[in-house]
């Protein structure tokens, strides 16, 4: 309904209209607020899921270790699994489309306020629903990829419903998933500003088009996968059962149908983070920004094409792991030309070794390292032969903690001072930084060497005298100063959040449009929506260049201010979407019906989809503003 | 405040001109759409993989009743043809006519389901059941969620009619019907998949 309240409007049809308080988060539709809930309920789990790593560490540090048992272990490295990925860097990732995709597209908020505090809601269920399973007979203990058949037969773990809650917790982030990308599809495709054409968008934003396709397209896919399992758990179906005739490997067909795309939608949203930092600590354009672009959509098509080199020991045959073999190979392409590029970014730059340059440059670095070691695993052979060991662990948080977490700290040092309008601690960052890649490097470098010596993953202990003992005990020291360094970080943002040096809107001479507003952000980001006329369309307001292409400050004065001048009352007349208390009831209806499915009781299914219904309705028939 | 100035950008038919040019809702829904063409896709592959995988229990030609089948989807197609005439009658101002060819294609909906129902429940009776084999698990699964998706059509429909009858959903509305529709004619278009390749196809 596109009509002003009346007086007449029933009261829970008003929209609420708290700008402050608890209330005014819980039914905020502003982007900035929600990119800020993602961010925080994000790092909350990295904290948990931090813990969770702490634990195996421990357990692992020396052969026979009984800190945990079986049981236990087995709980906590799927849950680290789960929460890292769904949890901590798809949240994250997304806590920076959030805040950044209007503000750089210069829009004044996403295309569906409510939808996007929809997604938040039903993110933030989903992650509590998965948690709560600690305290319900146990958290899930099939690992992340969920094989089954182990999985899909509730008599071969028999820890009450615990692979339920993995099922139907991830069904629920998925929904969270696959409604955020179809907003931020539209958002980016049909409120940038005037003038910014497609091949003027900032990488991070052609990133963020290119990670939130790949959500909507492979979000489905598990869904399925995920109710085949329930189907087989709570209906005895025969998907994955092979005495019944059904096929465990059509589960991991699924899933890493899905999974292989899911390891882009984790590392793109990262590397354009980095591709926003480069240019900015070089003073200097990011070199070839259309390989960049067209690199990046291109390993979001040929993701799609590479998911069976998962597989490749699970006895496919030699044709499809040749042509997987090859696909993998190739898809290192597209990667490559990044990496090429952003060194030719750093090229011949005035470089600035600030925090947030220096977790890109890591990012950098981990990144290669484990990308090629992502390309031996494309060799089948020499696959069959690193297939669950700790060489794939190594790998893998490479990429993941050596790239994605890496450049999302390098974003959250960036953009800091955006948001809160006060400057990080540059020392204490240093320090984290320096923390962060020396205990990265203890923990998960010597995991190579124990995978090439044989080491299996996801064993709870080990046994001595088989030459593991080192490199764990060098692993476990990494990861407690992994641990010390986010400890640095916590101190370093609580401090500078409240003492930090305040930031002008420009700290760090920036080329994008969120930088041409005050830090922090206006509630309507934009006073006046800017016309963009070139890329990196705020750096030439500032700049002209001379006759050998070297920046020249643009004279005071001689610059087209737009969106500066002063109207009087900032922001006088413009119209914001009002807040609604509706995307979080209707979100509460998920999770309500997916505790009913694990406790079998009809009646809470039935009000979980009433209450879910109801927000929705009250959704439609809200009036379109509050009442003044 | 003035009615004019309010503007949501939730509403994109009123909102300020999109880049593309095309409406947010219409972009999302399509985005949408999109999404669940790969979700009904790993269905139908699934379903693919398991159709001969009969077990002990009867198989595919034992159960199927193709002319029945065919009567049923011929009765959803005809639904797509009412929905159009809705979309038209809404864009005319039409409201009497909007609510009749609503109600017609929730009731032509409601007689595909309660025509998956009748054919559920003979399979049934025939020995086919979520646990028979994988055929079963997979047949039922697939067009169990398709049967869902026209269910929740239906209700969408009914919501539709409830709105208009109470005079809130004006002629400059017509783009809630028209995201509806669309969705209306995916869902039917998924089933004429669905009918070629898990029925018709040898």
């Amino acid at each position: 309904m596109s009509t002003v309240a009346s007086p007449t409007t029933p009261w829970y049809l008003r929209r609420p209209q708290a700008k402050t308080g608890l209330w005014s988060w819980l039914t905020t539709v502003d982007h900035k607020r929600i990119g800020l809930l993602y961010g925080y309920t994000a790092f909350i789990f990295f904290v948990l899921g931090g813990i969770e790593a702490l634990l195996i560490r421990a357990q692992l540090a020396t052969p026979d270790g009984t800190l945990v048992d079986a049981d236990l272990y087995n709980q906590l490295f799927t849950t680290h699994g789960v929460t890292m990925i769904f949890l901590v860097v798809m949240p994250m990732g997304a806590a920076f489309f959030n805040y950044m995709i209007p503000l750089m597209i210069g829009a004044r908020d996403v295309a569906f306020p409510r939808l996007n505090a929809l997604s938040y809601w039903v993110f933030l269920f989903g992650g509590l629903f998965l948690y709560s399973s600690w305290f319900m007979g146990g958290a899930p203990d099939g690992g992340w990829f969920g094989y089954a058949p182990l999985t899909s037969n509730p008599d071969f773990l028999p820890g009450a419903n615990r692979l339920d809650f993995y099922a139907l917790g991830l069904q629920i982030l998925g929904i969270a998933s696959i409604v955020a990308s179809a907003n931020f599809i539209v958002t980016i495709l049909n409120m940038r500003a005037p003038g910014m054409k497609l091949l003027r968008m900032p990488v991070f934003i052609w990133m963020s088009l290119v990670v939130n396709f790949l959500l909507l397209f492979a979000m489905p896919i598990i869904a399925v996968a995920l109710f085949m399992m329930t189907f087989d758990r709570t209906f005895s179906t025969l998907f994955f059962d092979s005495a019944g005739g059904g096929d465990p490997i059509l589960w991991q067909h699924l899933f890493w149908l899905f999974g292989h795309p899911e390891v882009y939608i984790l590392i793109l949203p990262a590397m354009g983070i980095v591709s926003e930092i480069l240019p900015v600590f070089s003073r200097k354009p990011l070199f070839g920004y259309s390989f960049v672009v067209l690199s990046g959509a291109a390993i979001g098509f040929m993701g799609w094409g590479v998911w069976a080199h998962h597989m490749f020991t699970s006895g496919l045959g030699p044709a499809a792991n040749a042509a997987f073999a090859v696909s993998t190979m190739f898809i290192a392409v597209p990667t490559g030309v990044k990496i090429f590029n952003w060194m030719a970014t750093l090229a011949g730059g005035s470089l600035r070794f600030k925090a947030p340059m220096l977790f890109s440059l890591g990012f950098i670095a981990m990144f290669i390292i484990g990308g090629l070691s992502g390309v031996t695993h494309s060799i089948v052979p020499h696959d069959a032969q690193q297939q669950d060991t700790y060489y794939i662990v190594a790998h893998f948080h490479y990429v993941l903690f050596g790239g994605a977490i890496f450049g999302l700290f390098g974003g959250i040092y960036y953009w800091f001072p955006k948001i809160f309008g006060r400057l990080m601690d540059e020392r204490k960052g240093k320090v984290h930084f320096w923390l962060m890649l020396i205990g990265f490097n203890l923990a998960f470098g010597p995991m190579h060497i124990l995978g090439l010596k044989g080491m299996p993953r996801r064993y709870y202990h080990y046994q001595s005298g088989l030459g593991w003992e080192l490199w764990n005990m060098v692993a476990t020291i990494g990861a407690f100063i992994i641990a010390l360094s986010v400890l640095v970080f916590i101190f370093n943002f609580a401090q500078s959040r409240k003492k930090g040096e305040v930031a002008s809107e420009d700290p760090w001479d920036g080329r994008t449009l969120e930088w041409s507003i005050p830090s922090p952000p206006p509630e309507y980001n934009f006073e006046e929506v800017p016309m963009v006329e070139e890329r990196d369309d705020f750096w030439h307001r500032k700049y002209k260049e001379d006759q050998k292409g070297r920046p020249v400050p643009v004279p005071a004065g001689g610059a087209e201010d737009h969106g500066a001048e002063d109207h009087g009352e900032k922001g006088h007349g413009i119209h914001l979407p009002s807040p609604s208390f509706y995307p979080l009831i209707a979100a509460l209806g998920l999770p309500m019906m997916a505790y009913a499915v694990i406790l079998q009781s009809w009646p809470l299914g039935i009000i979980g989809a009433v209450v879910a219904l109801s927000g929705f309705y009250g959704w439609v028939l809200e009036p379109a503003t509050a009442e003044h | 405040m003035s009615d004019a100035a309010v503007v949501e950008t939730e509403h994109g038919h009123e909102a300020h001109q999109t880049y593309t040019g095309l409406d947010n809702v219409k972009m999302a829904m399509w985005a949408f759409l999109g999404s669940e063409c790969l979700f009904f896709g790993a269905l139908i592959s699934a379903h693919l993989l398991y159709r001969n995988r009969t077990g002990d229990g009867p198989t595919r030609q034992e159960v199927y009743d193709i002319p029945y089948t065919s009567v049923s989807s011929f009765v959803l197609l005809m639904s797509s043809l009412t929905m159009v005439l809705a979309l038209a009658a809404i864009q005319k101002g039409d409201q009497r006519k909007l609510r009749i060819w609503l109600m017609a294609t929730a009731m032509l909906g409601a007689s595909f389901i309660g025509g998956q129902v009748y054919e559920f429940t003979t399979f049934v009776q025939e020995g086919l059941t979520l646990q028979t084999s994988p055929f079963g698990s997979s047949f039922f699964v697939l067009t169990g969620f398709h049967g869902a998706h026209v269910t929740i059509g239906i209700l969408m429909l009914l919501s539709l009619f409830a709105m208009s009858k109470i005079g809130r959903l004006p002629p400059s509305d017509a783009n809630k019907v028209e995201m509806i529709g669309l969705y209306w004619h995916f869902v039917d278009i998924v089933w004429i998949v669905i009918f070629t390749i898990v029925y018709l196809f040898p």
